[in-house]
């Protein structure tokens, strides 16, 4: 006998000890499927049999099988089941997870069960437990239906048992392997005309019958129709959209799902007279001119809709009211309600319609979601979802969303057809409309991993996502304006010639490892990391009128305050206007990756407190140190080792001050602030951040003309790694740029993202200057005491963060460019910030 | 990183200034170096003559042993340890040498020369970049005291930036008739008080340490509370977490409300919360949200009320949770303490479900530290999504700021506040937030009431309204 179950439910194997359940579950079923309330009490208790343990037993049982039921999984029970109760709490737990229950009974003769019970150690519970089992088995067989199970297979004989063969059967829902593309079609609520027109708008050629009524409709290229369900009522034709509708999904042309209405009709139909409020009556009028075979037609497509769609892989699900993420692909009674009628408090507004939730703000599956069911305006996306439903009957209009273009095609309606109950667009007062852009907090706490299409996996540790709040949470701009952070940039490895820690020999030789054949070397600015948002619409950002944008640091904080960066920023729009970079780019804003200088507008504290105190106590003492020594040798005490020492301290300390001095060049306002862009990362719909060097160095020269006060130049020089006079010229440039105290330079390759054997090769490489390390290492760093110990050094730690960081970086641009939603961006851009809090040796 | 002492013997006298060699046991002629903590001591005479005789003591710190040594780190991951100022300064770390170097002539021994040593002789102590936490004034009350001339000339942070200042370096003379060992003794350890850096954490017996150190000079002198208090300040430090790497928030620099209030008057700290256990009360709230409960002060009254069942304390510092735990002790507390409280890591700008549908929220000096633009997000997170029954929030307000004589006009009582409300417009905020969410609101005063600027903090109480 064939016994069918759905491919994902949960099954209880009834039957007295001894009936053969575990021999029939592991026939059936595979070894991790079925939980066995013996093999519990063994792990709880040391002892498959020790009845004490029966609590604790089915305790571990149930918390796993709802770990397995949370991932859809067939979960099989293989315990007597023979009380109600026992039978309720898995019900109810296959409920709570909206999955179906089955009941699978194994009833064997009574004997035979008490024969097999004394062949086996530890079952020497005697007949009576069994009998008393059979009985309460016997008395519960008619009954299961009305427990809740969806299904019911007795088995009431061992052949029948030896006999039986499990079918798993998809669940309707399921239509994983319908590929589209398809046109979702919001509400049409009767709109016949109107739907004729958006089907030949979207390319489909109409089929009518022999009385001219448009009775399919077929897409040249094979497209199909999805109708999100309120197909009728309302509207001056439900019969001619039904007849439409139904010979689409005939003939395989459209897919439905059924809505609310379609459910109200069924009953009225069906002979229950609801009532025919909210346009019903219309219907119900309409069908009368039409025949009864056409009304049972009408009632027979209703009743087979299923509540939602879950298809082409699980990447698209459809749904009247849609459908949150846990109730996908599943079966169940608020499944059902949730998919007709939306997330509802069972409260009613000002117009006595229900309130429905806004669940869409929290959605963070991973499949599109399109449905209906309630009328706005516009299509809108939220978090992968959008609801396709602009009013038609209401005077609005009749929608289609492409899938999986994600192009909404609409035509508007003829007329009003209904007077709305509820204004279309509910009214909002201006600039109330502002999302005040909140994300959950379990968007970025815990562990995380984010997908990259770069690096692959990217682990988010709990510690460093704790640590990255604070930070976000304390001190960054507003997450909507926060689209970037730069990645960590890592040294090259120690160089071992004399009196240096770093040289771009290292850095070269990196890059060539790689398989890169020319990079660029380019100057490093005294300054600090800026991440620059240029925005003409502020609406693009969800920001108020006058924002023009954000430049901000490496960690998301404003580098000014809100005036000056208003003034900063219009400067530099000009600018980038004046370039043409907005219209060739054909984008209302740019983002830019960049330099600001001075340092000191960022690192003005630090400067004073740290550098130049410790340059106060060294240029005051040293020398007095000298000349104590000086007065003892000339004394005659033999310390003239020690002074020598002390001498080269001393100028060591000089040469100290000389080094942070260049980076404390004052700024008042905005005079004497400079910005050095050096990659143009992004604009709308498009990352840029992949695009070989020579691209973004043009545009940005172009930028730096437009405004050559406010915009600096980044010098640099193509390098060819296999020429090596082009190698040694770019050499000598670093030993210039650096013996007059410049930071260094940075190396990358030209290409821009390069991806070799073993992965990404990095963005960049920092080759820092002599001089200029004496701020990182200390003044006596060059001492070749210390530097013999500084060269021991490890930049691996150093190199993968930057790597991690720049994939990350990579995959929110990427998120931004397809349009994904803000929560999704933002993990990506918090994952950086999370990898920063990682410890490494800062002086990398 | 260098100290120097002069005797001139006075004319007269049975000896001349080389004596000055045998009460410090330290050979004239001779370069002597001693191993110390991360370096070297050098001791060394300049000038050794009948007339004059002058002892160098210079420290020799090895900067790459110092900046990788966990034991004055703490935190090896900090930029600050390769640039440095204790290889340069004469700090604490200078006094350490002291002792190790001159341990015989601190205890006043004398072979050769006894009565030398007991007496008081004329000297002159110069030493070279004193870190003075108190600049040069502190310098003079810790000195003058004890007999001593001082002059101390404060050190520019750069000759090139006028306008930055002095920095907190000064060289330090000192001229004065002084036992040798009570000059030397009390370098030991006056110079780490006027360091004042409790990073540099030497021995546990600094009590013991003290007492001897200061036997004959300190229990007399005017400013020893703050010698005792600094002296003993040397703790170890929590380790930095993550988040201190990241953020350099400057952290310090709070304008203490309190310290302008009389003394017998109650804390304003306490006033506050006292307040917002009134609020909660009246409201008769039992489970209540502490948003921003920083490290516990809150939680820990709340806790010690039963009328509260159910308390959650949020704070987006996990080294802060971490504290309030401790304080709480949670660990050691029993089952049924434990059950009702949770600590919970989390931003108040960001939606919670975890602190959804309290009774109440409080929101205790924690606006002020949200950036003004950033607000409507956290009246979205609270109001909007979390809907507690009641919030309550108390924030300082800005018109009783002219009654603090240490703040300036126009700043604000914390480096961290982002704004600071006057009544006014933290009445029409709240009015407005009260609105947009459905919550009615009440308003009142925290604190000594003044008849023209109102009280020194501000506290709103929202109930939500009946749907």
């Amino acid at each position: 006998m064939k016994l069918s179950v759905p491919e994902s439910c949960v099954i209880l194997l009834i039957g007295v000890s001894g009936s053969g359940k575990s021999t029939f579950a592991a026939t059936h079923f595979g070894p991790y499927e079925t939980l066995s309330s013996d093999a519990f009490r063994g792990m709880v208790a040391d002892d498959e049999n020790d009845q004490s343990a029966t609590a604790a037993a089915f305790d571990a049982l149930r918390y796993v099988a709802s770990k397995r039921l949370e991932q859809n999984r067939l979960t099989v029970i293989d315990a007597t089941n023979v009380q109600p109760a026992a039978r309720k709490a898995f019900i109810d737990l296959a409920r709570a997870h909206d999955m179906l229950p089955v009941a699978i009974v194994l009833d064997v003769p009574e004997k035979l069960a008490i024969a097999r019970n004394k062949g086996r150690v530890g079952r020497d519970f005697g007949a009576g437990v069994v009998r008393r089992q059979h009985d309460q088995l016997r008395r519960s067989l008619r009954g299961l239906g009305r427990e809740g199970f969806r299904r019911v297979h007795i088995l009431d004989s061992e052949e029948a048992i030896a006999e039986a063969e499990i079918v798993r059967e998809p669940l309707l829902t399921d239509r994983r392997g319908e590929h589209g593309p398809f046109d979702a079609i919001g509400d049409v609520h009767g709109c016949r005309s109107e739907l004729e027109s958006l089907l030949t708008k979207l390319g489909y050629v109409i089929e009518t019958d022999a009385s001219g009524r448009p009775v399919d409709a077929v897409h040249p290229e094979g497209r199909r129709a999805i109708f999100l369900g309120d197909l009728v009522d309302r509207g001056p034709d439900s019969p001619g959209v039904l007849r439409l509708a139904m010979g689409m999904v005939r003939n395989g042309h459209a897919l439905a799902v059924p809505g609310n209405h379609e459910e109200k009709l069924i009953r009225a139909l069906d002979g229950k007279n609801p009532k025919t409020t909210h346009g019903l009556a219309e219907t119900l009028a309409q069908l009368s001119d039409e025949t009864e075979e056409f009304r049972a037609e009408v009632l027979r497509f209703c009743r087979d809709l299923v509540s939602h769609l879950v298809l082409d892989d699980g990447k698209l699900v459809v749904a009247h009211a849609g459908l949150i993420e846990k109730y996908q692909g599943r079966a169940s009674g608020r499944v059902r309600a949730f998919a007709l009628y939306g997330d509802t408090t069972g409260e009613s507004d000002e117009y006595g319609l229900p309130v429905r939730l806004p669940w869409a703000d929290d959605y963070r599956g991973d499949a599109v979601v399109l449905y209906g069911h309630t009328p706005s305006p516009e299509v809108t996306w939220v978090n992968n979802t959008a609801c396709v439903d602009t009013g038609a009957v209401f005077g609005g209009s009749l929608s289609a969303m492409r899938y999986p273009e994600r192009g909404v095609v609409s035509v508007p309606a003829e007329r009003v057809w209904y007077e709305p109950v509820r204004p279309l667009a509910a009214p909002t007062q201006p600039g109330d409309e502002r999302d005040p852009g909140v994300l959950r907090i379990d968007d970025v706490l815990g562990k995380h991993v984010i997908e990259t299409s770069t690096h692959g996996r990217i682990s988010v540790r709990e510690e460093h996502a704790a640590g990255a709040l604070e930070v976000m949470a304390r001190w960054a701009i507003d997450p909507r304006h926060l689209l970037y952070l730069p990645p960590t940039m890592s040294p090259p490895t120690t160089s071992s010639r004399p009196g240096l820690l770093e040289h771009p020999d290292e850095a070269f030789a990196a890059f060539r490892a790689d398989g890169v054949s020319e990079v660029v070397v380019q100057e490093k600015h005294m300054g600090s990391r800026a991440v620059v948002l240029l925005a003409r619409d502020p609406s693009r950002f969800d920001a108020p009128a006058g924002w023009n944008g954000v430049v901000h640091t490496r960690t998301g904080r404003p580098f000014f305050e809100q005036e000056l960066a208003t003034r900063f920023l219009a400067e530099l729009s000009g600018a980038a206007e004046r370039a043409g970079l907005f219209d060739e780019l054909e984008s209302s804003w740019l983002l830019f990756d960049a330099e600001l200088l001075p340092w000191s507008l960022k690192a003005d504290d630090l400067i004073r407190d740290l550098y130049a105190a410790t340059g106060a106590a060294a240029t005051d003492a040293l020398p007095r140190a000298v000349s104590v020594l000086e007065a003892a040798v000339a004394s005659g005490v033999d310390a003239g080792e020690l002074l020598a020492r002390t001498r080269e301290r001393s100028d060591n300390a000089l040469a100290y001050r000389a080094a942070y001095r260049q980076y404390a060049a004052p700024a008042t306002g905005l005079d004497g602030v400079q910005l050095a862009p050096f990659q143009l990362l992004a604009s709308e719909g498009r990352n840029h951040a992949t695009e070989p060097h020579a691209w973004h160095l043009d545009r940005i020269d172009r930028l730096v003309a437009a405004d050559p006060v406010r915009v600096k130049r980044t010098e640099r020089r193509f390098v060819d790694l296999a020429d090596a006079e082009a190698v040694a010229d770019a050499v000598a440039w670093w030993e210039q740029l650096t013996a007059s105290g410049g930071e260094g330079v940075v190396v990358k390759p030209a290409a821009g993202l390069v991806r070799t054997a073993r992965g990404l090769a990095l963005p960049g490489i920092k080759v820092r200057g002599r001089e200029y390390l004496r701020i990182i290492y200390g003044p006596d760093y060059t001492a070749p005491a210390n530097l013999d110990r500084l060269r021991d050094r490890s930049v691996n730690h150093k190199r993968s963060m930057a790597l991690r960081e720049y994939a990350l970086g990579l995959e929110a641009l990427d998120r931004i460019a397809r349009g994904e939603p803000l929560w999704r961006v933002h993990q990506a851009v918090f994952a950086v910030l999370a990898m920063e809090s990682e410890p490494v040796d800062p002086r990398l | 990183m260098l100290i120097t002492l002069s005797y001139s013997a006075p004319e007269g006298a049975d000896h001349d200034s080389t004596a000055f060699g045998f009460l410090l046991f330290k050979h004239p002629a001779k370069l002597q170096s001693f191993d110390v903590t991360v370096g070297q001591a050098h001791v060394f005479y300049p000038e050794a003559t009948p007339e004059r005789t002058t002892v160098a003591l210079m420290l020799e710190l090895d900067p790459v042993e110092l900046a990788r040594s966990r034991r004055f780190t703490g935190d090896a991951f900090a930029l600050a340890h390769y640039v440095n100022d204790r290889p340069y300064a004469s700090s604490s770390m200078m006094a350490v040498a002291l002792g190790k170097v001159f341990r015989t002539a601190m205890t006043g021994r004398s072979d050769s020369y006894p009565e030398l040593a007991a007496g008081t002789i004329p000297l002159v102590v110069t030493v070279a970049a004193v870190p003075a936490r108190g600049g040069a004034e502190l310098v003079r009350e810790l000195f003058e005291p004890l007999g001593w001339s001082v002059t101390a000339d404060p050190i520019p942070l750069d000759p090139e930036r006028a306008d930055w200042g002095d920095s907190r370096f000064v060289d330090l003379r000192l001229e004065g008739s002084i036992r040798l060992a009570d000059a030397l003794n009390q370098l030991y350890v006056l110079l780490p008080v006027l360091d004042d850096a409790k990073h540099y954490w030497v021995s546990d017996d600094e009590v013991g340490k003290l007492v001897r150190a200061g036997e004959g000079w300190l229990a007399d002198h005017p400013q020893k509370d703050l010698i005792t208090r600094r002296y003993l300040r040397h703790e170890k430090r929590i380790v930095a977490d993550a988040a201190a790497r990241l953020a350099n928030p400057d952290a310090d620099g709070t304008v203490e409300e309190d310290e302008n209030q009389p003394r017998a008057a109650p804390r304003l700290v306490d006033q506050r919360a006292d307040a917002v256990m009134r609020a909660l009360h009246d409201v008769r709230a039992h489970r209540v949200a502490d948003l921003g409960c920083g490290e516990g002060a809150l939680l820990a009254r709340l806790l010690a009320d039963s009328a509260f069942t159910e308390i959650v304390g949020t704070d987006v510092s996990s080294r802060s949770l971490t504290i309030a735990e401790r304080r709480l002790d949670l660990r050691r507390a029993p089952d049924r303490v434990r059950e009702r409280v949770r600590l919970l890591q989390s931003s108040v700008t960001y939606q919670d479900d975890r602190i959804a549908g309290m009774d109440a929220a409080v929101l205790m000096e924690v606006i002020e530290h949200i950036d003004l633009d950033r607000l409507p997000a956290a009246e979205r997170a609270v109001w909007g999504l979390a809907q507690p029954e009641a919030v309550v929030v108390t924030t300082p307000n800005a018109d009783y700021n002219a009654l603090y004589p240490a703040l300036p006009a126009g700043h604000l009582r914390h480096t961290d506040h982002r704004f600071e409300f006057t009544r006014d417009e933290f009445q029409g905020w709240a009015s407005r937030v009260a609105g947009e969410y459905g919550y009615s609101v009440e308003f009142r005063t925290v604190g000594e009431v003044d008849e023209r600027l109102g009280s020194p903090t501000q506290l709103a109480l929202f109930l939500r309204e009946a749907r």
